[in-house]
């Protein structure tokens, strides 16, 4: 064996460590790759052997290439081995490997289950430290359940160590497993006030984390998370706290309120700049969800602002992008206050960084009004001239143009400029944003009337200059912007001084050089150009003219009739077979102009982009139907060409009413007419370049280009925008003269009435007119379009799992996978053989209990769930009655175990929770701004009980508590603690009570905002419920139990049997026993007897009592049966000690075997209609209860839930463990209430509905 | 959340790579090539923020980083994580890795990869934080090598002969640039080197 050791050893060091691989791979630079197979063949070699350290070895080198790029997954078997090794060095290679190269589809993973249990209950914490770390970073669906558990368990280690690592990876958890979210919560909540700083932070982090995607299901944390921030020291956990507040306040805009002040003061107070920042940013976000009615609104706001500025003034490029950062979120609700800081802002984009450059851009955005945006505008352009780098220009041309149409053009005073800007800005080299451009140009020329007539003139233009324009149109993306010229100019074809040159230079043999779409158009559009030629021409005696542009067409489109691509060669072929028919008939002097053009009559619509989506889908009609069956394999490929092409072609095409008849064509454009008539160009200032057509009363024929004669052009017949910021300076000036005259002539008129009224100040964003009276055409949108937009979702987001109401009670389906013994009886592999004797031999009994007791307390939470729904409903309205129900409560039997004891505490806290939210909220203090930070302090003091009400026992308990070393004593010293627990909770509840009766009458507004949604239906409390009924007593114990199915199998029922010692004297070694029947039986351990007696897992001090469960089996579940059975215990005390005994019967009802399964009405008529089941009736008289008490009971008792509920008639579902349905109908009618049932199993039926007859009999 | 940490040298070459969230080796290459791409081309006095790259993350994510003589430390975050505390935090791993190596320049990172990511599993799990105080971090990673020693030593077994060839051979002899050490100036922010107490609200 030594021999063998130092062999290995030896072998070792030939071996290539980790530092020898990289010194061997800087050593061979040129044949890097070949050096590196070469390693990875030793490393196989290496993998093969026996020895573990030359295998660790190996693993650790591969890690280093999977650095590099290769793949290791090939390895995977061996980096589990390794992850096994006993030794830590070798495990944390191992677990590193794992954690870099494995994910979810690695299958060996699944090996990994038992290995990472034994190390995460392993007695060193560093190993246990390693696997959580590894695990977090692979951790599967399938690990997260099995593990859930364990890790919970660690969250309340003994070492500060493990329970933030556990903390931590509980988020993973949740990911992976949504369903461990709701049962480990509570301990997560608890963990928030670990007296470890490193846990504290791993517990904010996390629900911080969940939180931010869920928020509204942790507003009820924000008292605590308050406390927390203002008690905290640390940074990190403040900076993860404001931003969660950040998170909520939308949610609840009173919450905003409490937070302003202790924001504001640590603004002020705090040196730490990302505290600062982040603080500013929750303030913004307080800002924004307070529509109105805060006095220091402004205030708050002017602080927030003038921090910013400093933040963007400072020397340091980080804290300058993030005060633009923030600033821009301001900018959304209060653009004044930002935009008095324009100069700041214009001075970023000077800045020699992109980043920062790219924020002050986003600001710019919110920052233009009617008044400015021409400057803005002019000076981005200027910048878009400077810039270097394409994608910076390209960022700069998409914000002038975002900038520019935002808001439907709301801010565009002169739709000219705007023409302009966009064919100033079809200069760009190399811009990527050609369809933006072009998109841009489509979308003002359709919509904005008035602006056709000048914006074919620039397209023409453009057109004839397009080759000059850009040099090779192919390579960019500029092109594009042809599409809409082409487009803009046949479509409005009338507007066009000269369509012959214009037709003439989309036909040019250089066009068939663009890509296929934008040739499609300019061959359709000269088809249409062709049509408003033709009809010009028709009045002229002489048709040569005519006959030229017939030849022209005739000339050039062959060529596009070549085109390979199939639209633009058939629409030209098309057009070409057309024109010769026209030119046959011209010969013959037949008038055709008019037939020509009616072929592109028309108004087109402008339609909102996603109006097709919107159409909401008619009543009765399945889209996913076939209409016809679908044809077979062959067929369809056969059709499949014939479906690209009918695609490509509607791309283009656009839907057009060809014969429409002479007359209603006249209507239109008499109309057309009408409407243009109405919207003349209206200029007021700059009369000079528009002042031609003024006066003449059709717009359709005036020949456009006429208007910018006035201005000098850079490139001929392009507009220089520059020009309009000087004209329209010069429009604004004249009409605040005439406007100052105006009111000077008003004034005087007025002068002896009140003279200072008038008096004009500042210009305003009113004061300025429109150049143009436009019309822009709102897009079209079906009629009855749906108006949400939910097309944002992501319906593939991990975190929608995660969506889970935390303040709901556990139901008894909700509970994480525990081994138990039972479970593990199958397959018990040697690993967790040894495990079990090594980690704690008495464990898997003890804890198998537990998990019993754990499951119990859920049940029961669940049922509890019920009558407390509806007490929270009214809780406000009955105030006396919720004490005696609280008391109810505390008085029902509640057993707490240790460890699970926070989840049965869940659901008392919860509904104190809401209403102390409400109450904690309504209490805000809002001392003025003046206020000293002391009156604070005492405000924070004033909350502090409210707030330890809320953490309840999580406060109390001491998460350091040894647990693996739980003694019976530690055990009963905790059930005393816990009892006196509940008292103080009582004591609170009470306490806080009288502050709310206190807080009602001192302040009146406070008690609406109480009731506020909380008060939902009036309806009278149920009384207290318990399921648990006496199963035996005697002068020293009291047992009662309930009984349970057990929904994963359905052979068997768990009963839950609470021990409560009555005497003054130690009871211990009970044990209990079962007479089986043939039907059912006790479950024994393995091994053990058919009349052995089960070792109840506890002892009993005096006055405590326990809850254990016992699992049986049962065959048959249709009869009631009754069991007999002894519970034999030692009754110690000082003196002596007895051997009692206690016989006692258990009774399984059918009831009991029933599981509460939650029903869909559309199901349960299914379930109905199939015929499968058989009915049974029952008729109860006398039962004077309110309806919903009867449902509630039914519930309760029976195990049923209610799917429909209409007036005094319900129907109710439940479930057999073994898979019968039960469906009941209840009506009510006075003090009758009949049960009209059905179930698939009349026997079983009889006896329920016998059950549910003895349950009202009884009260 | 943080999404990826890397480590890369003036010339891209990767030197530790951490993904929080699953990519091939291929994609993980491409990412730190894009990276690398994104960040080498920035000055040394531009803000270390960047909004994410077409790879990884989308709008949510950002790249924070920070350049320390030879090496650049990028995390790749979401918009859950304070930009200020991330950049205190990477100047917090910085200063740990220069106490446990003394005085650490990029070999050490180069030879020592495995280490690096002990250090950094305390600091980082899973893609949030764990750890930020320096001392906590440094004395669990001590005590952690402290028991891989004892286990070392304990059985005679082959790391205990590594650590003498080790000391045979030191990395730093090599000579090359990379041998420039990090120096690591005082951080300007303080989200976690000197908590500020606020006064009491």
């Amino acid at each position: 064996m030594a021999l063998k050791i130092v062999k290995g050893s030896i072998d070792r060091m030939f071996d290539k460590n980790l530092q020898d691989l990289v010194r061997g791979i800087r050593n061979h630079k040129e044949d890097e790759a070949k050096y590196i197979s070469t390693c990875i063949d030793e490393i196989k070699q290496e993998l093969k052997q026996d020895n573990i350290a030359v295998k660790a070895n190996a693993v650790c080198k591969l890690t280093y290439l999977q650095m590099l790029g290769y793949d290791v997954s090939w390895a995977a078997f061996n980096i589990v081995e390794v992850m096994s090794s006993s030794k830590f060095t070798y495990k944390r290679i191992g677990y590193l490997a794992a954690s870099q190269c494995f994910h979810e589809s690695t299958d060996v993973i699944m090996l990994t289950t038992n290995q990472i249990r034994k190390d995460l209950s392993s007695p060193n914490q560093y190993d246990t430290g390693v696997a959580l770390t590894g695990l977090s970073c692979f951790v599967t669906p399938d690990l997260a359940r099995d593990l859930a558990n364990d890790i919970m368990t660690l969250m309340s280690h003994t070492k500060p160590y493990i329970r933030k690592k556990a903390v931590l990876i509980m988020y993973k958890v949740f990911l992976k497993y949504p369903e461990s979210l709701r049962p480990a919560f509570p301990r997560l909540k608890e963990k928030l006030e670990d007296p470890d700083p490193g846990v504290q932070s791993a517990a904010v982090n996390v629900i911080c984390e969940l939180a931010r995607r869920n928020p509204k299901n942790y507003l009820s944390l924000a008292p605590l998370f308050f406390k927390l921030m203002t008690s905290s020291t640390n940074n990190w956990v403040l900076i993860k706290i404001i931003k969660l507040f950040g998170a909520l306040t939308p949610l609840e805009p009173r919450l905003g309120k409490k937070l302003i002040e202790p924001l504001t003061n640590l603004i002020h107070s705090t040196s730490a700049m990302s505290l600062l920042y982040e603080c500013v940013n929750t303030v913004i976000a307080v800002l924004i969800s307070l529509s109105s009615g805060m006095p220091n609104h402004s205030a708050s706001i002017q602080l927030c602002v003038q921090k910013l500025r400093i933040l963007i003034e400072d020397s340091d490029q980080n804290l300058k992008y993030l005060g633009l950062l923030a600033m821009s979120k301001i900018l959304k609700t209060h653009p004044k206050s930002v935009q008095s800081h324009k100069d700041l802002i214009l001075q970023c984009l000077d800045d020699k960084d992109e980043s920062i450059r790219l924020r002050a851009l986003d600001l710019l955005y919110g920052m233009v009004s009617k008044k400015n945006l021409m400057e803005i505008v002019k000076k981005l352009m200027l910048h878009v001239d400077k810039a270097e780098g394409t994608t910076y220009r390209d960022e700069l041309l998409t914000k002038i143009i975002d900038i520019c149409s935002q808001s439907n053009y709301q801010y565009i005073t002169n739709f000219e400029w705007y023409i302009s800007i966009l064919v100033e800005l079809t200069r760009l080299e190399g811009t990527r944003h050609g369809h933006l451009i072009a998109s841009q140009m489509l979308d003002v020329a359709i919509r904005v009337k008035a602006i056709r007539a000048f914006a074919v003139a620039q397209m023409a233009t453009l057109l004839d200059n397009a080759h000059l324009l850009t040099g090779n149109m192919q390579r960019n993306g500029i092109c594009e912007v042809s599409y809409a010229a082409a487009w803009i100019c046949g479509e409005f074809s009338e507007h066009l001084e000269n369509p012959m040159q214009t037709l003439e230079a989309m036909l040019r043999p250089k066009v068939a050089t663009l890509p296929g779409h934008i040739q499609a158009v300019y061959v359709q559009n000269a088809a249409k150009l062709f049509a408003t030629v033709l009809k010009n021409q028709e009045g002229n005696t002489d048709s040569t003219a005519a006959q030229e542009t017939i030849q022209l067409m005739i000339e050039r489109l062959p060529l596009f009739v070549q085109s390979a691509n199939l639209e633009v060669q058939e629409r030209a072929s098309c057009i070409l077979q057309l024109v010769k028919y026209i030119q046959k008939l011209q010969q013959k002097d037949v008038e055709v102009a008019e037939e020509v053009s009616a072929l592109f009559a028309g108004e087109l619509n402008p339609v909102a982009p996603k109006a097709q989506k919107k159409v909401p889908v008619p009543e009765g009609l399945d889209l996913d139907a076939w209409i016809n069956e679908p044809p077979s394999e062959s067929e369809s490929e056969d059709e499949q060409p014939k479906a690209i092409f009918t695609k490509e072609e509607t791309k283009h095409s656009r839907p057009r009413h060809i014969e429409v008849d002479e007359k209603e064509l006249a209507r239109r454009r008499e109309a057309r007419k009408q409407e243009q008539a109405n919207n003349p160009f209206y200029i007021k200032a700059s009369p000079s370049s528009q002042k031609v057509y003024q006066d003449t009363p059709g717009v359709e024929h005036i020949p456009v280009v006429q208007i910018d004669l006035s201005v000098p052009l850079k490139v001929p017949g392009l507009p220089m925008s520059d020009q309009y910021v000087k004209l329209e300076e010069e429009r604004r000036q004249k009409e605040r003269a005439e406007k100052k005259k105006k009111e000077k002539k008003k004034r005087k008129e007025k002068r002896s009435g009140r003279g200072k009224r008038h008096d004009s100040g500042p210009e305003s964003e009113e004061d300025i007119t429109p150049a143009h009276m436009v019309d822009i055409v709102t897009e079209e949108m079906p009629e009855n379009a749906l108006p949400s937009d939910d097309d944002d979702k992501d319906p593939n987001d991990p975190h929608k799992a995660l969506d889970i109401d935390l303040d709901k009670p556990l139901a008894d389906s909700e509970k994480l996978p525990v081994r138990s013994h039972r479970a593990v009886e199958a397959a018990k592999s040697p690993v967790e053989d040894g495990e079990a004797e090594t980690a704690a031999p008495q464990q898997p009994k003890k804890k198998s209990g537990k998990d019993k007791r754990d499951d119990k307390k859920k049940d029961k939470d669940k049922e509890r769930k019920k009558s407390k729904d509806e007490k929270k409903k009214k809780k406000h309205k009955h105030e006396e009655k919720e004490e005696d129900l609280l008391r109810g409560e505390v008085d029902e039997p509640v057993v707490q175990s240790e460890g699970i004891s926070q989840v049965a505490e869940l659901p008392t806290s919860t509904s104190a929770e809401v209403s102390d939210l409400d109450f904690w909220l309504s209490n805000a203090p809002v001392p003025s701004n003046a206020q000293e930070v002391a009156t604070v302090v005492a405000a924070a003091e004033a909350e502090a009980p409210v707030a330890e009400v809320v953490s309840g026992a999580a406060q109390d308990s001491e998460p350091d508590e040894p647990k693996d070393t739980e003694m019976e004593e530690t055990k009963s010293s905790k059930h005393k603690k816990k009892k006196q627990k509940k008292e103080k909770e009582e004591k609170e509840k009470k306490k806080k009570k009288r502050h709310h009766h206190h807080h009602r009458h001192s302040d009146g507004g406070g008690e609406k905002s109480v009731q506020n949604g909380t008060v939902e239906e009036e309806e009278e409390p149920l009384p207290s419920m318990s399921n648990y009924c006496l199963l035996a007593e005697n002068s020293y114990i009291k047992m009662v139990y309930d009984i349970q199915g057990n929904l994963q199998d359905g052979s068997q029922v768990v009963v839950s049997i609470i021990f409560e010692n009555k005497c003054d004297s130690f009871l211990k070694s009970m044990e209990f026993n079962v007479l089986d029947s043939l039907n059912s039986k006790l479950q024994r351990p393995e091994g053990s007897g058919p009349h052995d007696s089960l070792t109840v897992p506890f002892q009993l001090p005096p006055g405590v009592s326990n809850e254990a469960r016992f699992v049986f089996t049962v065959q048959s579940i249709v009869m009631p049966q009754k069991l007999k059975g002894t519970l034999t215990f030692i009754v110690k005390n000082e003196e002596s000690s007895t051997h009692e005994k206690l016989d006692f019967k258990l009774h399984f009802t059918c009831t009991s075997y029933l599981i509460t399964t939650p029903c869909y009405s559309d199901a349960y008529a299914k379930l109905l209609e199939s015929g499968d089941l058989k009915g049974s009736s029952l008729k109860l008289e006398g039962v004077n209860m309110p309806f919903h008490h009867l449902l509630a009971r039914i519930c309760f008792h029976h195990h049923f839930s209610v799917v429909e509920r209409i007036d005094s008639c319900s129907s109710m579902y439940s479930r057999s463990i073994q898979g019968h349905h039960v469906c009941l109908l209840v009506k009510s009618s006075g003090q009758t209430v009949s049960i009209d049932a059905k179930c698939d199993e009349p026997t079983m039926l009889g006896n329920v509905l016998d059950e549910i007859k003895q349950t009202f009999s009884q009260c | 959340m943080i999404k990826a940490i890397l480590i890369f040298n003036n010339h891209g070459k990767p030197r530790l790579i951490r993904f929080y969230q699953y990519f091939t080796e291929d994609m993980q290459q491409q990412i730190i090539r894009e990276t690398f791409h994104l960040v080498s081309k920035r000055d040394d006095n531009v803000c270390n923020f960047l909004e994410g790259g077409s790879l990884i993350g989308g709008s949510d994510y950002k790249l924070i980083y920070r350049h320390y003589a030879t090496l650049y430390f990028v995390f790749c975050v979401d918009s859950s994580e304070s930009e200020l505390g991330i950049l205190d935090l990477i100047q917090v791993f910085v200063e740990t890795l220069d106490k446990c190596f003394e005085n650490v320049c990029e070999l050490d990172l180069i030879f020592h990869m495995d280490k690096v990511h002990y250090i950094l599993q305390e600091v980082v799990m899973g893609g949030m934080v764990l750890e930020t105080n320096m001392n906590e971090i440094v004395a669990q990673v001590e005590l952690q090598n402290r028991m891989e020693k004892s286990e070392a030593i304990q059985n005679l077994s082959p790391p205990y002969l590594c650590h003498l060839l080790h000391i045979a051979t030191s990395s730093r002899s090599l000579r090359s640039s990379s041998s420039i050490h990090l120096n690591v100036p005082p951080a300007g922010l303080s989200t976690i080197l000197t908590p500020t107490r606020h006064p009491q609200l």
